[in-house]
């Protein structure tokens, strides 16, 4: 079959993309694009789709609604874009449109001709009226290569991605040899986003290069790390970029058959993914013959529920095999023999995404983007203390800083940075010296944490990097599958001791115990999971040992965080007299009366849930939280009242 | 047993891929939503269905988080207890469903409505603290919400299914 024919037939689907568009645009009626991934329908999208739908029908106003992906903006949802061609203003971007602002939106706007200002959050296009989205620090700085159709496209259409050129990069890469496919993704340098790093286009080369025909090619979908959720969202808001990655690395090492496995935790990313395959086969994009070549390739899903461990590769064909997900001895590694002993190459979700836009714009295109060594994008969940979490996809080399305080917003509730943890459970907790460190491979791993697949946790000074590091290693020591010694046994001691050292029983020698069980569990490990489990914990002992040895050496917990080692009592000077708010709110009745009809905590009783601090009223602001407990006045109970509370407690 | 359509659909399915080990997940999920969990006899059928051995597919079943082994409620609730739903205060969360329903971690209400169980990070970090209930999730959650979602869900659970 010659290469004009491929194009014939692919010429045609672009036709019929075209043809839809422009049936769309003919009729001039305003089209509502509403944000239904994940995110979007927590926070309530389905019932603003319904409203809009009400409201419209209601008023006989004739308008189109677009279900679309995510576009990361999670603290905006649910997100409406709307497009009113008659009414002179671009298309506008609003933010938090519940039921009742949808109604609003459709009586003022569509009907009015108002854009009801207050919900805007920005034009989609430069203009006079209404600031552009793109001028905003978020859109501006953020560079989207790999999602860069995620919420603009209605992820279920596959007419809609072909319409952004989607589908041309694998009849692109249909039209040359698998070998100089394989040649465009070397030269463009790209690296695995998984978390290792490991140059795709090598590892495709050794695929290609077996003399066994039947080859497997798996996308890795299990995202198990606590944080991260960017490969759900490509997943559910743009599903087609990923299938056509996949067809073409299956084209390039010779693969015709491939899993996409994704967690069963993100039911919307499976369906999505399910429907898109189809109607990729529908239109010969996937499956026999693929537009009438000779490369016949054909995807299923396998919904894992396994364990975080389980995304590790060689854990990942376990499972898929039909055996507990238990990482294996490497080599071989599954390049050579994975998946029923055959060469299998294992890719991640937004390493495959990449790969389309490589072959249709050329490897120096993406060369220009990123940093020598790490070129591309960087796809981060920002989570935890920051004003707008959600997803971003920056240029590989923007600082931390950049990230954090100019895409991000920087510390909520005007507190302070005090670190961010990169690489979730396997990575490592930086410190305010480390903000300027740009975000690449190298730079990461230099200074102590690691790319990891793309979560990123910012802590605020409230923080206790001890109890943070604890809990990391809290999650690794459960997810760990037990094979190792080290791993199994060498985590569950890390905790007890970080477990000890947060409850105010820490030890002189613990400091240096943690760092040589460190030491050992990462030498005595298998796989990446006990190999990184350690490095929450060498990482913030490294930038924050003088936490540590607080909580040793004075019982003390500087981020007022650790409850055995804090207290809470209320300031006689500043307690209102008469005021009660505190006593109703501490479920233990610890709140007494004093002679002087002020209010005092009975140290005994606390739990320290924190409860009476928050209701204090600003302008009192009575009770204080110390550390040591030791610190805080000791003001004895009237004897009686004291006997009455004790009994209502119980 | 199950019924006789889905346990040939699925011998079907078997019989038309390479490598029919690869759905032994699925078709524990299967049989799962037939009997609401993996009961003894439902690991004999699955282990019937793919040639594999009990043991095996026990062995799996206890792996896999969403399969379970043991009668579960009709709205089982798994909490995220990985570390950005507990920075942002799942453990008081937790607290108040176990109080309000009367059970730990691991167990179902004696009427058969709810299980509570732990999972780990469920990639809705952005909406902590998150849970799921029957894979449906839920956040970021306060106290108050969790309170009108259990009411909600009890009316829902009450109402006989026609
Ligand atoms: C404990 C552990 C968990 C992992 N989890 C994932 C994961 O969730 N997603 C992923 O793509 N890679 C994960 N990996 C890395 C994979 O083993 C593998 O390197 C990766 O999928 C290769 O794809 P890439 O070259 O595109 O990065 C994990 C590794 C370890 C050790
Ligand atoms: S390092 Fe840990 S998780 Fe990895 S194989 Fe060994 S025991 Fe299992
Ligand atoms: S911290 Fe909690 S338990 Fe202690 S006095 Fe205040 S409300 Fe009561
Ligand atoms: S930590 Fe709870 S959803 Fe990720």
């Amino acid at each position: 079959m010659s290469k004009l024919e491929l194009r014939e037939r692919f010429a045609s689907i672009q036709r019929e993309s075209e043809r839809r568009n422009e049936e769309k645009n003919k009729e001039s009626i305003p089209t509502i694009f509403i944000v239904m991934s994940t995110c979007g329908l927590a926070s309530g999208a389905t019932e603003t789709k319904q409203a809009f739908e009400e409201a419209l029908s209601e008023k006989s106003i004739k308008a189109r609604i677009v279900p679309v992906g995510c576009l990361g903006h999670c603290y905006a949802e649910p997100l409406v874009i709307i497009d009113h061609p008659t009414a002179g203003f671009p298309p506008i971007c609003y933010y938090q449109i519940n039921a009742d602002r949808a109604r609003i939106l459709v009586r003022s706007y569509l009907e009015g001709g108002d854009p009801v200002l207050k919900y805007v959050l920005g034009a989609m296009e430069e203009n006079d009226l209404i600031p552009a989205v793109m001028d905003f620090p978020r859109f501006s700085l953020e560079q989207r290569l790999v999602m860069e159709h995620c919420g603009h496209i209605d992820p279920n259409d596959i007419y809609q991605y072909v319409a952004k050129g989607g589908y041309s990069g694998l009849v692109k890469a249909l039209e040359a040899e698998p070998e100089e496919v394989i040649d465009l993704v070397e030269k463009s340098g790209l690296r695995g986003r998984g978390g290792a790093g490991f140059p795709t286009g090598r590892k495709w080369r050794i695929a290609r290069a077996t003399e066994i025909d039947d080859k497997f090619v798996i996308c890795n979908g299990d995202e198990g790390d606590p944080g991260a959720y960017m490969d759900r969202t490509i997943l559910e808001s743009n599903p087609h970029q990923l299938l056509e990655g996949l067809a073409i690395c299956a084209y390039a090492v010779g693969a015709n058959r491939s899993i996409a496995y994704v967690r069963a935790e993100y039911p919307l990313a499976v369906k999505a993914l399910q429907k898109a395959i189809k109607s990729a086969e529908e239109l010969s994009l996937l499956g026999p013959s693929i537009l009438g070549t000779s490369f016949n390739f054909e995807v299923s899903v396998f919904q894992g529920s396994g364990a975080f461990v389980c995304g590790e590769e060689t854990a990942l064909i376990q499972s898929i095999e039909g055996k507990r997900g238990m990482p294996q001895h490497r080599p071989p590694f599954p390049v050579e023999k994975g998946l029923w002993g055959r060469p299998t190459v294992v890719n991640n979700v937004k390493t495959l995404s990449s790969v389309p836009s490589i072959i249709l714009r050329g490897p120096e295109w993406f060369r220009t983007i990123g940093t020598e060594h790490s070129p591309g994008t960087a796809i981060f969940s920002v989570v935890g203390n920051v004003k707008h979490p959600g997803l971003v996809e920056i240029a590989m080399g923007t600082s931390l800083r950049t990230l954090i305080f100019d895409v991000c917003g920087g510390i909520p509730k005007k507190k302070e940075f005090k670190a961010v943890q990169i690489g979730g459970p396997s990575g490592g907790c930086l410190p305010s010296s480390f903000l300027d460190t740009p975000i690449d491979f190298d730079s990461l791993t230099q200074a102590g944490a690691m790319m990891g697949s793309g979560g990123m946790v910012v802590m605020d000074e409230d923080s206790c990097m001890v109890d943070v590091s604890r809990y990391f290693l809290d999650f690794t020591q459960k997810e760990s599958c037990g094979k190792c010694t080290f791993c199994r046994i060498g985590t569950n001691h890390l905790l007890n001791i970080l477990d000890r050292i947060t409850k105010g029983e820490g030890r002189e020698k613990d400091l240096e115990l943690l760092e040589t069980l460190s030491k050992d569990i990462k030498d005595g490990s298998l796989c990446g999971l006990g190999k990184t489990a350690p490095n929450p914990v060498l990482t913030s002992l490294k930038y924050f040992r003088e936490e540590y040895e607080a909580h040793i050496n004075e019982k003390r917990c500087p981020a007022l965080k650790c409850r055995t080692l804090i207290a809470y009592y209320i300031d006689l000077e500043k307690c209102a007299r008469g005021c009660e708010v505190c006593v109703g709110c501490c479920p233990v009745d610890a709140i007494f009366t004093t002679k002087g009809r002020k209010k005092a905590i009975d140290q005994e009783l606390c739990v320290k849930c924190g409860e009476c601090r928050s209701v204090c009223p600003p302008e009192y602001d009575a009770v204080f939280k110390v550390s040591p407990p030791e610190l805080a006045p000791i003001i004895e109970r009237p004897p009686e009242e004291k006997k009455e509370s004790k009994k209502s407690a119980v | 047993m199950i019924p006789r359509e889905l346990k040939e659909s699925l011998a079907q399915h078997i019989a038309s891929i390479d490598h029919p080990r690869e759905l032994v997940v699925d078709v524990m999920f299967a049989v799962q939503d037939h009997y609401g969990y993996l009961s003894d006899e439902a690991v004999e059928e699955v282990a019937e269905l793919l040639d594999m051995s009990p043991l095996e597919v026990e062995q799996l079943a206890t792996f896999y988080t969403f399969i379970y082994r043991e009668p579960v409620g009709k709205y089982v609730i798994h909490v995220c207890d990985s570390v950005i739903c507990w920075m942002e205060g799942h453990e008081s969360l937790l607290d108040h469903l176990s109080g309000k329903l009367g059970i730990n971690l691991g167990e179902t209400t004696p009427d058969g409505m709810f299980s509570l169980l732990p999972v780990c990070c469920i990639g809705y970090c952005d909406r902590a603290p998150a849970i799921l209930i029957n894979k449906k999730v839920y956040g970021p959650l306060t106290i108050e919400k969790l309170d009108d979602i259990l009411e909600k869900l009890r009316a829902e659970g009450l109402t006989p299914s026609i």
